[in-house]
């Protein structure tokens, strides 16, 4: 008795029944993980490690990378405030020539320019004086080349662009900047960003507020009508859902014009035409169209859970109407109308073709600023800070949605 | 008269409730309308014969469809449409069924944190995706400093980028269809004497099929109605159905946007009702109806 309680128990091979049944949950194990990991490694390396590239563009002073070591040190010591001396004009002269011989003297005045406008035509022609030279004194050429070169703010803008990382591209990002003492507000025509961060907020929460206010009602019709009667109307729902992002932006693009359809229809009612192609109005519209199934099918799905015997306990002990619902059923929807929301806000946040086609100039929203300066401006570095802060704030909201709802429970269709 | 039952509401229910009723259900009515009516319209203003994007008045005419069937930019289109969405639908379906299945077995280890990741593709604002990849393409090998293979403007980038974007809808609809799975029934077909293979074929493949289609389907639209990542890292030869619509509305308004349009909203009617009928089979095969 004593000594079978001590004995492991065998399996018919010899081996203790306990490593076996380890071994076969490592086996299972690793099959599991053997399957998850090609679409793992897919998704870590043509998604997360570009995505990490790009966060490193964003700091990154990509056109002056070691194109101006020499000013960079010869700058190490000044303070900031008087006119350096001659060993800095003398680096900045050297890594100029280098840079005209390498053809890159233009990406580095472009750059300079973009922090101290009217740069670029100053350094392109002390960039033509000093490439003649074979040695210096360079600052008498370079002071009287342009009265610019006295400037400190200029030298300041040289310095912080002769490091390897800057703040520059976020900071503007946020309307801000670098000033003579530490960081100051970017001037009135320049602060554009946090206006339009503000903007891509306001959208996406009165679109989320708007397709609630419209979803909830529908998701709560379907949930309750017999099922016969229910799938017809959901093809109301499901056919813009699975109808071509393109063709629903299309539609209101014809529908929103000032002589479409809608303003024909105004004409006739109230004899006016109204402006709304091009509009904030427009934006919304059509952005709580494409919307309106994602907030509202959550709210649906949680609604067709709620037994509606609940509703009649409710009213059979004595409450009203209106109090059985708010009491009863409305508290038990609030995880899906979390859901739906948190994933028509997070949507929103990242919409681009939509605003592009049916928006007016000041409802475009971060995406649009993005691709403007990726495709457009090609300032890589503000397009990375501004679309790296949209993301963080996705992330955040991301991270909100998994804790609350479980992102493994989201349904689609 | 007032005796009878109103609008599904019981023969107690008093006058304010049946107002409410009422208002529900005009309500309601005009949301549906609200949703389904921006997507007829477009439909009658492609039959239109003039180029204005009017309703037709008496004058039909199948001019746009022509127009659109015809004119090498939009059969182009078409075709890269079709040869995209094709591909990263295999290779998004593959992948995002293995990883499921992986990710469906009990105590998988880090679900959650695996699972946030495979999901991310779908929340991270297609923009920035666009951007991300249009770096990496330039140089997708990480380590020599000359890039010597280039993704951007090829046909293999783009479809890489949409079986990207694709994957999430593979994952959750292939996982949604592995819940409730039993995983007695694999243990029963093994212990009966069938090797893995067979046990995934007959049992496994049949159930999770219906899952595994519709996640196809999805991964199918995603790639489809893409757009932002084609013009990030597309050229006009890899120019799609979405992308020619895109120009055709910022460039040059010809109604042909709207019988491409249609069109379109004829594959999205065929796509629902494939959907519709896959759901069925799959509640009828797992016993929940």
């Amino acid at each position: 008795m004593a000594v079978a309680e001590t004995l492991p128990s065998l399996t018919i091979d010899g081996v203790p029944l306990k490593v076996k049944l380890a071994r076969a949950e490592r086996s299972r194990k690793l099959k599991a993980v053997g399957l998850v990991l090609p679409l793992f490694a897919f998704v870590v390396l043509t998604f997360l490690y570009p995505i990490v590239v790009l966060a490193q563009k964003s700091i990154l002073n990509e056109e002056t990378i070691g194109r101006l070591t020499r000013t960079n040190e010869a700058l190490a010591n000044w303070d900031g405030v008087s006119v350096p001396d001659e060993a800095a004009f003398a680096a900045l002269a050297v890594d100029l020539k280098q840079a005209q011989e390498r053809r890159e003297a233009s990406e580095i005045a472009k750059r300079i320019n973009s922090e101290f406008s009217g740069a670029m035509s100053r350094f392109k022609s002390v960039t033509r004086k000093v490439a003649d030279m074979e040695s210096g004194p360079y600052k008498e050429v370079f002071l009287s080349s342009d009265e610019i070169w006295s400037d400190p703010a200029l030298w300041r803008v040289i310095r912080s662009v002769s490091n390897t990382y800057t703040p520059y591209y976020w900071l503007t990002a946020v309307d801000l900047r670098q000033g003579a003492e530490g960081l100051e507000r970017a001037p009135a025509g320049e602060a554009i960003f946090l206006d339009v961060y503000a903007r891509t907020f306001w959208i996406a929460g009165v679109v989320t507020v708007l397709t609630l206010i419209l979803g909830f009602p529908v998701a709560y019709l379907l949930a309750t009508q017999p099922a016969h009667r229910a799938n017809i109307l959901m093809i109301f729902v499901m056919l813009p859902f699975w109808t071509s992002l393109l063709v629903r932006t299309t539609a209101w693009f014809v529908l929103l014009r000032s002589e479409g359809p809608l303003n024909d229809l105004a004409e006739m009612i109230v004899n006016n035409r109204f402006e709304m192609i091009f509009t904030r109005f427009g934006t919304i519209v059509a952005m709580t169209h494409i919307q309106l199934p994602f907030t509202l099918l959550p709210i649906y799905s949680v609604m067709k859970t709620i037994p509606p015997s609940h509703v009649r306990a409710a009213r059979s002990l004595g409450a009203g109407p209106f109090h059985a619902f708010w009491k009863v059923y409305f508290p038990q929807t609030v995880p899906g109308i979390a859901a739906g929301c948190l994933l028509t806000f997070i949507l929103c946040l990242g919409y681009y073709i939509t605003p592009a086609l049916v928006g007016g100039p000041r409802d475009q929203m971060v995406s649009y600023y993005v691709a403007y300066y990726m495709n457009n401006v090609i300032n890589f570095g503000q397009a990375a800070a501004l679309g790296m802060m949209l993301l963080i704030i996705t992330m955040v909201l991301y991270w909100a949605y998994n804790r609350l709802v479980g992102i493994d429970k989201m349904k689609l269709g | 008269m007032d005796r009878l039952p109103f609008l599904g509401l019981p023969p107690y229910a008093s006058i304010q409730e049946r107002a409410w009723r009422l208002f529900f259900f005009v309500f309601c009515g005009l949301v549906l309308l609200f949703l389904i009516s921006p997507i007829l319209i477009v439909i009658p203003i492609s039959f239109n014969n003039s180029s204005f994007l009017s309703f037709p008045r008496g004058d039909w005419s199948l001019r746009w469809y022509e127009e659109f069937f015809l004119n090498e930019r939009w059969t182009t289109a078409v075709k890269n449409s079709i040869i995209i969405a094709f591909f990263s639908t295999i290779l998004a379906t593959t992948l995002g069924t293995l990883a499921a299945l992986g990710l469906s077995r009990p105590n998988f280890p880090g679900r959650a944190v695996v699972m946030a990741v495979l999901i991310s593709p779908m929340v991270v604002p297609v923009v920035i995706t666009a951007a991300a990849l249009y770096f990496f393409y330039a140089n997708p090998l990480i380590f020599p400093e000359e890039p010597t293979v280039i993704l951007n403007n090829t046909y293999a980038g783009v479809i890489l980028a949409h079986t990207l974007l694709a994957t999430p809808f593979v994952v959750i609809t292939v996982t949604a269809t592995l819940t409730g799975f039993d995983q007695s029934m694999i243990r029963a077909g093994a212990s009966l004497g069938a090797p893995p293979v067979t046990v995934f074929r007959k049992i496994m493949l049949p159930l999770i099929s219906p899952g595994v289609i519709s996640g196809a389907l999805f991964a199918f639209v995603t790639s489809w109605d893409e757009v932002v990542v084609v013009l990030f890292v597309g050229s006009t030869e890899q120019r799609t159905l979405p992308r020619q619509m895109f120009s055709g509305i910022r460039e040059m308004i010809s109604p042909t946007i709207t019988a491409a349009a249609t069109v379109l909203i004829t594959v999205a009617v065929l796509l629902l009702i494939t959907v519709e009928l896959l759901r069925r089979r799959s509640e009828r095969l797992r016993g929940l109806r």
